[in-house]
C-alpha cells in the first residue's frame, strides 16, 4: 500500500510502488485530467507539480512522492490556487485550446513558471518561450499560450 | 438500428464530388443515400426530440400523422435536444479533434433556430445513418468538409426546430404561426406573450416536421460570422474534457499489444512467463494485426502492468517473408523509376526543353510523416452476445464499425461505434483499414476466447504511433523547366514518384484513376497556365502510407511553389509580380489571398531588419486559398522563420476565431516539416524513429509571430482545417534561398 497525497486529500493506492504517477492517477484514482502523450519525459502532456515543481508523472514513480504533495490539472478550478485559477481563465479568455489534448500540461507548466516568477514582475515572450518549451502542441496554438501566460501574468500581478 | 447496406458502398458521394471537381454537390450525393422514413430514424436514439410520439404510434401499429420525405440527415430529431431548461444539445456528425466544428456546427444550427447561445451544448454523434457526411455519403471527417458540407444542412435543422417550436407555441395559444416570431430561446405572441423553448420543447415534440423552411437572410445573422469562443474552452481548460484515452467502464481492462518490427511480420516464439507474473496482468495472448501480421496481447487492470507485461515478452519473431524497406535503397530505386515512361496526368510538348533559353533541372525529395496526434490511438470495445459497442476517437465510424462487425462476428446494425473527442488526428484517424479498431475488436475477440468477458481499452504507446505506418507517404519529383527571359514558361517535363495512399482502398474505383492516385497530383499546375507534361509512379512498398492533413498538397505545393519563385529569381522579376502575372485574371480568390497577404505584411514596403528575407508562397487546396508573406533568416547555418502574415480565402468564414486558429495550427503543422529530424525512415524493415526524441515536431520556441487575415465574402463556406498547411514550407524556403541564393529542395530542410 503507498500513500500519496493529491491536492491535499491523501489516498491509498495497492499497485507497484514503481508505478509512475501518472497512472496511479488516471487508472486507479480515475482522475482522468493528465494526459499520457509519449510515456517519456518529451511531450509534456503528463505535467503536475511535485512539491509545487512541475515534473512529468509519465517517469516519476509512486515511491518518489511518498510524503510529498502533488497537484493536478484538477486544482485549477477548485478555487485552491489564485495563480492556477489565473492561468485557467486566460486560458478561456484567449481560446488557447484546440484539441485541447496537451493543455492540462501546457496549464501546469505554465502555473509553475507564473508562481516562480517575481512578484510584481511581468515576464517576457522569451522567457515565457523558455518555461514552456518543454510542452509539445500538435495542434500548434502555440501563439495563444504565449498571449494566455502573458495575461495571466499581468492579472496576478495587478 | 437500421442500417442500409447501401450507406457502405461510399463511393457515390465520393464520385459525385470528384465528378463536380470538389465543388458541394449534396443533390447527386443524396442519391447514394437511401430514402429512411423519418420511424425509422426516430428509432435509432431514445433522446432526441420527436421520438416518443412517433415511436408510441409505432407501437400501436399506426402510420404517424405526418410523413415525411426527409433523409435522416434532415432530421432535427437526431440533431438537437432541448431540454425543460432551455439548454440546447446540438448533436454533430463530425469529430472533433481541434478543428472547431464542435463549436461552429452548433453556431450554424443555433443561428436559425434562434437559440440563446449561452444555453447551447455540443455532443457527439454515432455510426447512425444520420451522421454521415451529406457530401460525401458517408462517415467522414475530411477533406476540411465539416463546414463546407454541412453548412446549408445545419441551418435547415435548425430552421425546422424552431418551426416545431413556434407551432407548439400557435397551438397554445390558438394563433396562427405567421403571428410569433421568435428570440434567443423564446417564441414571442402578438400581444408580447412568451414561451421559452424549454418550455415548448416536450409539445414541439409532437408537432410534425417541416419539409421547407425558410432561410435566414444573411444579413439578419447574429451568431454566424461573429468571431465566438469554442464550447469546450473551460471543460479543456481544466482537465474535464473526455477523450476516448479517458473511457472507463465496470470492470473494465487495458490492453497493449507488441506489433511485429516489421510490417506484416509473424511470430515464432512466444514466452511470456516473465509477462504473467506482474501484478495485474491478466492474460497474454496471441492475436492477428495489420498487414497480415501476429502480435501479442497483453491484458491488465490497468495501461501500467498491461505495458510492463509488454516489456517483459521474450518474442522471436519471422519477417522471412516480408519485404523489408531501406530508405536510402528506396531513393535510389525511385530515381531511377523517374526516368521511365509512365501514366500521365497532364500531357504538352516538352520540346522546347532542348532550346530553351533558361533552365532549371531539379529534384526534391520528400520523407514518411508520421500524424503523431497528441492523444495516443486508443478505441474501447464491448462485446456482449450478439451486440457490440465501441468508443473511439473517429473519423470514418461508418467503416469503422463496418470493420469491427466482421472482427467480432457480428451484424454490422448491432456496432454502436461512439465517437468520442479525440486529441488530433490529421488524418490519421480516417484509415480504411481501420487497423488500430481491429486490434481492439481482435483483442476482445482473443480474450472472450480465453474466458475474459470484460469490455476492453487497447491503448498504444508513443511508440506504437510512430512506429505504426500509415505514413505521409514518401514522394520524388523531378522537373525540367524551360523558360525564357520574361519568365514565360516554354516546356515543363515532370514526375512524381510515391506510393499511392487510395489503391486498395474503397475510394480506389473513385480516386485511382488510369493508374494516378488523384491525391498525388493534387495541387500540381494550377493556378499557373503552364505546359506541363506530368509523369506518375506509384511503386508498392511494405510500409503502410495514409492522407496526412492537406495531403497531396504536402509536397506538391512545395515543388510548385518554390520553382515559381526560382523562375521568378532566375529572371530577376518580383516573385508576388510574377505569381500575379502568371495567374492573370481567372483565379481571383487567389490574387484576393496574395494581396492581403501582401498588403498587410508590408512587403514591398517596410524595410526588413538586417539579415532577412521576405519569402512568398500561395496555395489553393479543398477549395479554400492561402497566401503567406513570411520574413526568414539564417541563423549558425540554420533557417530561422520570424514572422508569417496569412491572406485567406475561405468564402464566408463562419466562426472567423476558428479560422484564425486553423490557419495558426496548419502554419505549424507546414513548419513542422522543415524541421531537422521531422521524417520517418526505414533501415531493414525496421522504422527507425520511435518517440518525440527522434521524430521531431515544432515547440513553442519555434512558433513565429502570425496574423491571420481573411479575405471578406459572401460565397458559401470553404474548407479551412487544411489550406493553411501547404504554402508555409515553400514560403520559408524561398525566403531562405533569397539569402543563400540556392534552393531548397528536399524537407526537412538541409542546407548545402
Amino acid at each position: 500500500m503507498n500513500k500519496l497525497n493529491v491536492n491535499g486529500q491523501e489516498r491509498t493506492v495497492d499497485i507497484d510502488p514503481a508505478t509512475p504517477i501518472l497512472w496511479a492517477l488516471r487508472d486507479t484514482l480515475g482522475m482522468i485530467g493528465t494526459k499520457f502523450g509519449c510515456g517519456a519525459a518529451l511531450c509534456g502532456a503528463c505535467t503536475v507539480h511535485l512539491e509545487g515543481q512541475a515534473i512529468r508523472s509519465c517517469i516519476t514513480p509512486i515511491s518518489a512522492a511518498e510524503g510529498k504533495k502533488i497537484t493536478t490539472i484538477e486544482t485549477v478550478t477548485d478555487g485552491s490556487d489564485r495563480v492556477g485559477t489565473a492561468v485557467h481563465a486566460a486560458w478561456v479568455k484567449h481560446d488557447v485550446a484546440q484539441c485541447g489534448y496537451c493543455q492540462s500540461g501546457q496549464i501546469m507548466s505554465a502555473t509553475a513558471f507564473l508562481k516562480a516568477v517575481a512578484p510584481g514582475k511581468l515576464p517576457s515572450d522569451a522567457e515565457i518561450d523558455s518555461a514552456m518549451a518543454g510542452n509539445i502542441c500538435r495542434c500548434g496554438t502555440y501563439a495563444r499560450i504565449r498571449v494566455a501566460v502573458a495575461d495571466a501574468a499581468k492579472s496576478l500581478a495587478a | 438500428m437500421n442500417f442500409d447496406r447501401a450507406r457502405f458502398e461510399l463511393p457515390k458521394g465520393i464520385q459525385a464530388l470528384m465528378a463536380s471537381g470538389r465543388e458541394p454537390a449534396e443533390a447527386a450525393a443524396r442519391e447514394g443515400v437511401a430514402r429512411r422514413s423519418f420511424l425509422k430514424l426516430t428509432a435509432l436514439g431514445g433522446f432526441a426530440l420527436g421520438l416518443f410520439p412517433i415511436a408510441t404510434l409505432a407501437q400501436q401499429g399506426q402510420s404517424p400523422a405526418q410523413p415525411t420525405a426527409l433523409l435522416p440527415v434532415q432530421q432535427p430529431a437526431a440533431f438537437v435536444h432541448i431540454d425543460p431548461d432551455g439548454t440546447a444539445t446540438v448533436t454533430i456528425n463530425r469529430l472533433e479533434f481541434g478543428q472547431g466544428v464542435q463549436t461552429g456546427l452548433p453556431m450554424i444550427l443555433a443561428e436559425e433556430l434562434d437559440a440563446d447561445w449561452a444555453k447551447v451544448r455540443s455532443v457527439h454523434g454515432t455510426n447512425a445513418p444520420a451522421y454521415i457526411d451529406p457530401v460525401y455519403g458517408m462517415h467522414m471527417t475530411g477533406g476540411s468538409g465539416s463546414i463546407a458540407h454541412s453548412y446549408t444542412q445545419y441551418r435547415e435543422l435548425g430552421a425546422r426546430t424552431r418551426a416545431m417550436l413556434i407551432s407548439a407555441a400557435a397551438a397554445r395559444w390558438n394563433v396562427d404561426p405567421s403571428a410569433l416570431r421568435t428570440r434567443s430561446g423564446v417564441v414571442i405572441g402578438p400581444d408580447g406573450q412568451q414561451l421559452s423553448y424549454g418550455e415548448l420543447a416536450e409539445a414541439a415534440m409532437q408537432r410534425p416536421v417541416p419539409e421547407k423552411v425558410a432561410l435566414k437572410d444573411p444579413k439578419d445573422f447574429r451568431l454566424i460570422g461573429k468571431a465566438t469562443g469554442r464550447l469546450d474552452a473551460k471543460d479543456k481548460a481544466s482537465g474535464r474534457q473526455a477523450y476516448g484515452i479517458d473511457m472507463r467502464l465496470p470492470g473494465m481492462l487495458t490492453a497493449v499489444v507488441a506489433h511485429p518490427p516489421v510490417f506484416g511480420g509473424k511470430l515464432k516464439s512466444v514466452d511470456d512467463g516473465a509477462a504473467k507474473t506482474i501484478k495485474g496482468v491478466q492474460a497474454v495472448l496471441r492475436i492477428p494485426v495489420d498487414r497480415g501480421g501476429q502480435g501479442v496481447a497483453v491484458i491488465a487492470d490497468g495501461y501500467w502492468p498491461a505495458k510492463q507485461g509488454r516489456d517483459a515478452l521474450k518474442l522471436e519473431w519471422d519477417t522471412s517473408g516480408v519485404e523489408k524497406v531501406d530508405s536510402a535503397k528506396q531513393l535510389a530505386q525511385y530515381r531511377e523509376l523517374a526516368t521511365k515512361p509512365g501514366p500521365r496526368k497532364f500531357d504538352a510538348d516538352v520540346s522546347a526543353l532542348t532550346d530553351a533559353p533558361h533552365r532549371i533541372d531539379a529534384e526534391f525529395v520528400f520523407p514518411y510523416l508520421a500524424h503523431a496526434p497528441m492523444e495516443p490511438l486508443n478505441c474501447t470495445v464491448s462485446l456482449a452476445g450478439d451486440k457490440a459497442e465501441l468508443w473511439v476517437g473517429s473519423q470514418m465510424p461508418g467503416l469503422d464499425g463496418v470493420a469491427a462487425s466482421k472482427v467480432l462476428g457480428v451484424a454490422p446494425e448491432n456496432v454502436k461505434v461512439n465517437v468520442q473527442m479525440a486529441g488530433g488526428g490529421f488524418g490519421r484517424r480516417a484509415i480504411a483499414t481501420s487497423d488500430y479498431v481491429v486490434e481492439a475488436c481482435s483483442v476482445v475477440k482473443a480474450a472472450q476466447a480465453a474466458g475474459i468477458a470484460a469490455p476492453i481499452r487497447t491503448l498504444w504507446s508513443r511508440e506504437d504511433d510512430i512506429k505504426g505506418g500509415y505514413y505521409r507517404p514518401m514522394h520524388l519529383h523531378t522537373a525540367k523547366i524551360g523558360f525564357d527571359a520574361q519568365g514565360k514558361v516554354t516546356a515543363w517535363d515532370h514526375a512524381i514518384v510515391g506510393q499511392s495512399i487510395l489503391a486498395g482502398t474503397p475510394f480506389e474505383p473513385m480516386m485511382v484513376k488510369g493508374g494516378i492516385d488523384a491525391t498525388a497530383t493534387e495541387g500540381m499546375k494550377e493556378p499557373y497556365d503552364v505546359p506541363m507534361r506530368l509523369t506518375v509512379h506509384h511503386p508498392k512498398q511494405n510500409v503502410p502510407v495514409l492522407w496526412w492533413r492537406s495531403v497531396g498538397s504536402t509536397h506538391t505545393a512545395f515543388v510548385m511553389e518554390t520553382l515559381i519563385d526560382e523562375i521568378a529569381r532566375a529572371t530577376k522579376q518580383d516573385p508576388v509580380a510574377y505569381r500575379m502575372k502568371l495567374i492573370g485574371d481567372k483565379h481571383p480568390r487567389h490574387r484576393a489571398a496574395l494581396q492581403l497577404a501582401v498588403d498587410k505584411s508590408g512587403y514591398g514596403t517596410k524595410q526588413l531588419a538586417a539579415g532577412r528575407s521576405w519569402g512568398v508562397a500561395v496555395h489553393e487546396s479543398f477549395n479554400s486559398v492561402v497566401a503567406y508573406v513570411v520574413e526568414a533568416s539564417v541563423k549558425d547555418g540554420a533557417p530561422v522563420l520570424h514572422s508569417v502574415t496569412a491572406g485567406v480565402h475561405c468564402n464566408f468564414a463562419v466562426n472567423p476565431r476558428s479560422v484564425e486558429a486553423q490557419v495558426q495550427g496548419a502554419a505549424v503543422m507546414g513548419l513542422s516539416m522543415c524541421l531537422p529530424g521531422a521524417a520517418i525512415t526505414l533501415k531493414d524493415g525496421v522504422v527507425e524513429q520511435s518517440n518525440f526524441s527522434d521524430f521531431v515536431v515544432p515547440r513553442i520556441t519555434d512558433m513565429p509571430q502570425m496574423a491571420v487575415h481573411i479575405a471578406p465574402s459572401a460565397e458559401p463556406p470553404t474548407g479551412i482545417g487544411e489550406p493553411g498547411l501547404p504554402p508555409l514550407a515553400p514560403a520559408f524556403a524561398n525566403a531562405i534561398a533569397r539569402l543563400t541564393d540556392k534552393p531548397l529542395r528536399e524537407l526537412p530542410f538541409k542546407m548545402v
